[in-house]
């Protein structure tokens, strides 16, 4: 599965980092404390959070992650935007709340 | 082989690219990459521990033949009881650094988690030096 395609499953917005839509997904994880997610997530998944800060994207480039999924509307502050485009790694956003949205991501990922 | 990064205290916006920089390095010299993985989760949590807790800093990377160390030496306030510091779940993260979602108390267990062997030296006051050393097989 690919970023793409969850993006058209799940219709997300794609606020930044376009150019990494067809990275290849492996798994998710959702968390708001960003060292929970340093130590818990994996290459290649998604991560499903409320955090809008550029910080974010740090992450998810050293860990190398497919894509940031941000929830209940939210979108990206202007620098994290910057540094998704630069690192190729796609900041999607979701009307959805993270219990129903991480619901929805784990059926289609492991399906 | 030696390498130096600055950690400028404060700075979040910053936070986590000199842990950038050093994973360049390491990917570079085909450093394995399930090893690159494990010390980046650690430099990482050093390099957020001097932008969060003190003041500035600087990222020592040495690299052996046998061993990679890490050294990330700080100005700053020091940690006065370093094994409640290492406790899962302890911060004394300021409300604006949590409302971030940094301030779990999760930095330094990762750390020890995702190496081989961890050195915490600190005076109270002047500042905090972070050793990290793993070894190639
Ligand atoms: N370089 C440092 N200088 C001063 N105090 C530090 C330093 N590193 C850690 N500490 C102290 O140790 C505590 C625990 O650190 P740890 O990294 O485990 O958690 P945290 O930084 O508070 O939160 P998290 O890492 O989960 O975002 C910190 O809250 C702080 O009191
Ligand atoms: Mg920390």
């Amino acid at each position: 599965m690919k970023v793409s395609d969850i993006v058209s499953e799940l219709g997300l917005k794609v606020c930044s980092g376009e150019q990494g839509l067809d990275r290849e997904i492996k798994g998710g994880y959702t968390s708001d404390l960003l060292s929970d997610v340093m130590g818990n997530a994996d290459a290649d998944q998604v991560w499903v959070t409320l955090q809008t800060h550029k910080n974010i994207m740090a992450i998810a480039s050293l860990k190398e992650l497919a894509a940031v999924i941000l929830v209940k509307g939210y979108e990206p502050e202007a620098d994290a935007a910057e540094q998704s485009n630069v690192e190729g790694i796609p900041i999607l956003s979701s009307e959805e709340e993270a219990f129903e949205l991480t619901g929805k991501l784990y059926k289609l990922i492991s399906d | 082989m030696d390498f130096k990064f600055d950690i400028e205290g404060g700075n979040f916006s910053k936070a986590g690219s000199a842990s950038s920089d050093v994973k360049k390095v390491l990917k570079k010299l085909n450093v394995d990459p399930k090893l690159i993985k494990r010390i980046v989760v650690s430099i990482y949590e050093a390099e957020v521990n001097v932008v969060a807790h003190a003041y500035e800093g600087e990222m020592n990377v040495s690299i052996f033949p046998e061993k990679i160390v890490v050294r990330i030496v700080d100005k700053g306030p020091g940690i006065p009881d370093i094994d409640l510091a290492m406790q899962k779940g302890y911060s004394t993260a300021s409300p604006a650094v949590r409302e971030m979602g940094f301030g779990a108390g999760m930095g330094l267990p990762n750390i020890k988690k995702n190496t081989n062997e961890l050195n915490i030296k600190s005076e109270v006051g002047v500042g905090t030096e972070v050793e990290l050393i793993n070894y190639l097989n």
